[in-house]
């Protein structure tokens, strides 16, 4: 009777375990036509489970899904998205070797006499792409020679060919440059004007009240409460997503004093990624690494850490020169060198392996002797670890890949801390991490540097650098373009800064 | 941790049962056949060990380098050389000279998999196909004429207290194996590399260094599988590993050792090993011709692995 | 055609590689280039090159085929039971040898795809399966092929015709301008097009470069990522079946080698890894390894012209393939950022 109030999509008492955990539990949950809805939660809330069933790669252990009014049930990711519901994983869908035209027709390509017209695939391509700005993306390139960000454009675009009814994005920002993220805006925008959903999730706060017009919070998997964006204030919003109230966001920053450096840098160049970086670090300090993403921040900690063959440049560290040349070298170094790396399933974690090896992975020496195993110094070490981060764990021999990914990031923080660094480099360590656990890491942060402890700290969400740092190093094409210190570190200024402009208005 | 355990264990178990079944099958053959049951009595089953020993070392080493996510395809002719440079030199230069075949092919094999980064499984082969290039070139493609000396022959058929030496050395590696893959830094630093090896790598293991010596390793059991073989056949000859590079990779496998590295233990290998052997053995017994040795060979490694994956 | 080279690095640089071997080989050769030579070496490198095929297809998906050398000898015994009698009868008896390449292919694929066993160990112990079959049908090597198809299809075309009286016994206008091109080439490459180039045109094919490439995102794109699965083994099984046939048909015997299944399998990895398919699969293509298999070939007719002792061929021959593989790998030292070298 009223066509216009029938959901889109709706979902009842739909729940779902994977090997007797309750990821998701009777929810109701539904969307419409021409909306955009937020979704928030901690990590484990039951988000991903609850799209993943609805774009047909999970299937629901009980509960109905309706679409359109109808009683659906997908038997795979082709079913949803031949129904209209397109989804843009976090983990990007593309295939590396195949070239974009390809990755951007993938399931649906032009054919000729039955075969994939490669022609019109790329003018199908090129049409895609110039409606997201991006005309300089060949569509010939292979997916596997792009940016992380031009890969997230490329991710879009594909979604678009399916011509979706709902859309659904993961975290698909979470890697694009500011102009990017203004061309999604606008689309989503367009989108919605044409009657398509979309549900977004994202872990950023100002994004999700930017362009949702609903919210959805979800908790331990279940469905909290659905609202009207402005309903509620960031505080409410948060409480319900952590069911408790948080007060003190970041830990009190400690007062500006003059520290003795313990490493400095001059003219680092590698590979035209890197052009001639100089900084100096304190000890005790915890110096951010700003910028948009991709301006050299990662590499520079990679060389830092001794990974990267042919950098230039003069590094001192406590006085005595030259970098690490290899991972080993940097933590075994007279100033002993952690890296907390980017990605954590596969450069921080040996996903597969019981959580204490994984714990003892880089203090081996600690507990050995002659390379021997010393049994009770490993057991006494890996409880100490698990104590030490309050490690949720069943087992220490439990596969630290049934950990959450929070207590997962506990791990590579806890394997690091065992050598006792005198320098630690972080990578963006709370990137799709839940609210509690980031706390937990900025405290145990300020803790590290308050016993003198150096911090390099590179993240890609601004207010974590401004909440964080004593000081911070904006990084742009690979060079220092500002430095920022105490209460100059705004969210205004290195966002200013990063894009390179406003010289005036930062200082 | 039961749980961890008890997946891990069950190819161990899995693998004794059908050993236990072969053996049943085995008896009831040669009981309604010839009225005998010489599978059940221990001088038999000793010799069978002893004879299992071969493919027991070699598949110690297969294993090392396969919980890297690597394979050694060279092991055929890594023995063969080692036996036929042990004999040709002979006296009591013998092993060491077999050994340093061993340790020569394993530093070359880590250098192309860690310094090159070729593939194993293409660096191994080409490897293999060098060795046996240089063996028939050394020896005009004919069995050499040398002996075995009589240390060879003693290890691979002396007796100690009634058992066989090559048993003893067997169970003696076997206990070492285990110290090493359990409770030293280079096992751990194993299943971490097998397991994801650039997190190894960035947490400072010197994945290089643990590569080189596990292909070391692995070559170093073929060389002293090839002294064995020489001393029981009392000569080397050519071709005399060809049918050892299946057969250890199977146990290996056939144990629960995932062939993507990372994960596996070394009582399943030792189970895959004593397998093999029997189902030999009894197919040996029941004169099988070779067409159905085959397949019932290949339906046992794909009906094991199809019950692994219940 | 330069541009689509240079998108397509791998062919380009084995495509130099075999050119030059190629010419230095003939302009060596005591009697020149003749159509006599191009069809003896077109005989003698036709079954590694479709097993090499058979061997790309599934490696592009990240598996493996072990069995490929033994379902070739397989179907070479099949043939050699069946390719004879009246001309519906040989006919017959090729297609019977096809099925039954691709139908153990399908089983393979079955095998790896539901019942998830690791490909190295599913198709190591299904090529012991099929070396068995082979000996059951054909326990001392022997049959009878068609005597007058092995001529046929064995030497230039203007034979082929003339055998069969076709095309007024190869004397037709429209058959001259390949007279003289051997027969087995036309088979192998007519076997690429119409078999291979087509099926990397469906999703299916596209399917298996993805499942290669990033098997996790082609499932979550909803690619058919079974079906390729299953269609790279059959794939494989079919093309180790023309492999087989066509040796049946060259020897006019089927003969149960283990031997030789085990040296045809390795040389065809070989192949694969010379034309720069990626072991750990999505890159590369199956002419790029028609043409590995060819340089495999060359090397070995340098042997014959140049007088080299035969006891030093497989040492030369090991040494080439450790120095190839080991000259791709210098790429390996210029990669600046030490974690792109690893898993």
């Amino acid at each position: 009777m009223q066509a216009k109030d029938q959901p889109l999509l709706e979902m009842r008492g739909v729940s779902k375990s994977y090997g007797g955990v309750r990821a998701l539990s009777e929810v109701n949950f539904s969307c419409h036509a021409g909306s955009t809805h937020g979704i928030l939660g901690e990590n484990g809330a039951g988000k991903s489970t609850l799209i993943k069933m609805i774009a047909g790669v999970l299937r629901p252990d009980a509960g109905e899904m309706f679409y359109r009014g109808q009683n659906v049930q997908f038997a795979s990711a082709a079913e949803a998205s031949a129904a209209g519901i397109v989804c843009m994983f976090q983990e990007l869908s593309l295939i590396p070797d195949l070239s974009v035209a390809d990755n951007i027709c993938l399931l649906r390509p032009p054919r000729r006499f039955g075969l994939i017209d490669a022609k019109a695939q790329r003018q199908r391509a090129e049409a895609l792409l110039a409606r997201l700005h991006c005309e300089d993306l060949d569509p010939r390139a292979l997916v596997r020679d792009l940016s992380l960000s031009r890969r997230q454009m490329v991710e879009i675009a594909k979604a678009l060919a399916q011509e979706p009814q709902l859309l659904i994005l993961d975290e698909a920002t979470s890697a694009l440059t500011r102009r990017d993220v203004e061309t999604v805006y606008g689309l989503l925008g367009e989108l919605r004007s044409q009657g398509v959903a979309s549900l977004f999730i994202s872990h950023r706060m100002a994004e999700v009240d930017a362009l949702c017009d609903r919210l959805s919070v979800f908790r331990n998997g279940q469905h909290v409460e659905s609202f009207a964006k402005g309903a509620k204030s960031e505080a409410e919003i948060v409480r319900l997503m952590i069911g408790r109230d948080v007060t003190a966001k970041f830990p009190p920053k400690a007062d500006p004093v003059p520290r003795p450096v313990v490493m400095t840098v001059q003219d680092l160049s590698w590979e035209g990624r890197l052009k001639g970086l100089s900084f100096g670090l304190g000890k005790g300090e915890i110096l951010g690494l700003g910028g948009l993403d991709g301006q050299g921040q990662k590499e520079l900690l990679l060389a830092l850490f001794g990974v990267l063959k042919a950098v230039r440049g003069r590094v001192e560290i406590n006085g005595i020169s030259g970098l690490p040349t290899s991972p080993y070298a940097a933590k075994t170094a007279t100033t002993r060198l952690a890296l907390v790396p980017e990605d954590r399933k596969s450069e921080g974690l040996m996903l597969a392996l019981p959580i204490a090896d994984n714990l003892v992975a880089a203090a081996m020496d600690r507990v050995a002797r002659g390379g021997i195993i010393d049994r009770a110094a490993l057991a006494a070490t890996i409880a100490e670890g698990i104590a030490r981060l309050q490690i949720k764990a069943g087992s220490p021999e439990d596969a630290v890949a049934t950990l959450s990914g929070g207590n997962q990031q506990k791990v590579v923080i806890a394997k690091w801390l065992m050598i006792g660094p005198d320098i630690i480099l972080l990578n963006d360590p709370t990137r799709g991490i839940d609210i509690g656990t980031k706390q937990e890491i900025y405290r145990m942060m300020r803790e590290l540097a308050d016993q003198g402890k150096s911090i390099l700290f590179y993240s890609s969400d601004y207010a974590e650098l401004s909440g964080c740092c004593d000081r911070v190093i904006v990084l742009y094409d690979g060079q220092v373009i500002r430095t920022l210190e105490g209460a100059a570190i705004t969210d205004e200024a290195l966002v200013s800064a990063a894009l390179n402009i406003g010289q005036g208005a930062a200082a | 941790m039961n749980r961890v355990l008890s997946t891990l264990d069950r190819p161990v178990w899995i693998a004794f049962a059908l050993t236990l079944a072969i053996l049943c099958i085995g008896t009831v053959y040669t009981l309604t056949t010839t009225g005998t049951a010489p599978l059940l009595q221990p001088g038999y089953l000793l010799q069978q060990l002893q004879i299992g020993a071969f493919l027991g070392l070699c598949a110690m080493g297969m294993m090392l380098v396969i919980l890297l996510g690597e394979i050694d395809l060279s092991l055929p002719w890594t023995l063969t050389a080692a036996a036929m440079v042990a004999t040709a030199i002979g006296g009591p230069l013998a092993i060491p000279a077999a050994l340093a075949v061993g340790l020569v092919v394993g530093l070359l094999n880590g250098f192309g998999v860690s310094v090159l980064r070729v593939p194993s499984m293409i660096f191994t082969l080409g490897m293999d196909t060098v060795l046996r290039g240089l063996m028939v070139a050394q020896t005009g493609g004919y069995a050499p004429q040398d002996q075995a000396t009589p240390i060879m022959l003693w290890l691979a058929k002396g007796r100690v207290l009634g058992l066989p030496v090559a048993l003893v050395l067997w169970v003696l590696l076997s206990i070492g194996m285990v110290f090493l893959l359990n409770r030293t830094v280079f096992g751990r630093a194993l299943y971490a590399i097998g397991s994801k090896e650039r997190a190894a790598y960035l947490s400072g293991i010197r994945t290089r260094r643990v590569v080189v010596a596990a292909f070391v390793l692995s070559s170093l059991c073929a060389a002293m599988a090839g002294v064995l073989l020489a001393g029981y056949s009392a000569k080397a000859y050519q071709g005399m590993g060809n049918a050892f590079l299946m057969p250890a990779i199977a146990a290996v496998v056939l144990g629960g050792t995932n062939i993507l590295g990372g994960q596996g233990r070394y009582s399943g290998t030792l189970a895959g090993v004593i397998l093999i052997v029997l189902l030999n053995s009894v197919l040996s017994i029941m004169q099988m011709p070779e067409a159905w040795r085959q397949i019932i060979y290949g339906l046992v490694i794909i009906g094991m692995l199809l019950i692994y994956r219940r | 055609m330069i541009l689509w080279l240079r998108r397509n690095p791998g062919l380009a640089g084995i495509l130099v590689l075999f050119a030059g071997l190629y010419l230095i080989y003939h302009m060596l050769h005591p009697r020149g280039f003749t159509s006599a030579v191009l069809i003896q070496n077109a005989n003698e490198s036709v079954a590694i090159a479709f097993v090499a095929m058979a061997q790309t297809v599934p490696v592009l998906a990240r598996g493996l085929d072990l069995s490929v050398g033994a379902v070739m000898t397989l179907t070479g015994c099949i043939a050699s039971v069946l390719v004879s009698g009246t001309p519906l009868e040989i006919l017959g008896g090729m297609a019977l040898t096809l099925i039954a390449g691709a139908a153990f292919g399908l089983i393979n694929g079955l095998i790896v795809v539901q019942g998830r066993i690791p490909p190295i160990m599913a198709t190591l112990a299904s090529g012991a399966i099929a070396i068995g079959l082979a000996l059951l049908i054909r326990p001392q090597p022997g049959g009878e092929v068609d005597g007058d198809l092995g001529w046929a299809l064995t030497n230039s075309v203007w034979d082929f015709c003339d055998t069969y009286g076709l095309a007024q016994g190869g004397a037709a206008w429209w058959v001259r301008p390949f007279a003289d091109l051997p027969v087995p080439l036309i088979l192998l490459f007519g076997t690429a097009c119409l078999v291979w180039l087509p099926f990397k045109r469906t999703l299916t094919g596209r399917t298996v470069y993805a499942v290669g490439s990033a098997e996790a995102a082609a499932l979550a794109s909803g690619l058919p990522v079974r079906r390729a699965q299953l269609s790279a083994y059959l794939l494989a099984g079919f093309f180790a079946g023309c492999a087989g046939l066509y040796l049946a048909i060259q020897t006019s015997t089927g003969n149960a080698d283990t031997v030789q299944a085990g040296a045809y399998t390795l040389n065809s990895i070989a192949a694969v890894v010379l034309g720069g398919t990626a072991l750990m699969g999505g890159r590369g293509g199956v002419i790029a390894s028609i043409l590995g298999a060819f340089v495999l070939r060359v090397i070995s007719f340098y042997f014959r012209i140049l007088d080299i002792d035969p006891l030093l061929q497989p040492l030369i021959e090991g040494l080439v393939l450790l120095l190839a593989v080991s000259a791709g790998a210098f790429a390996a030292f210029n990669v600046r950022n030490r974690l792109e070298l690893m898993r």
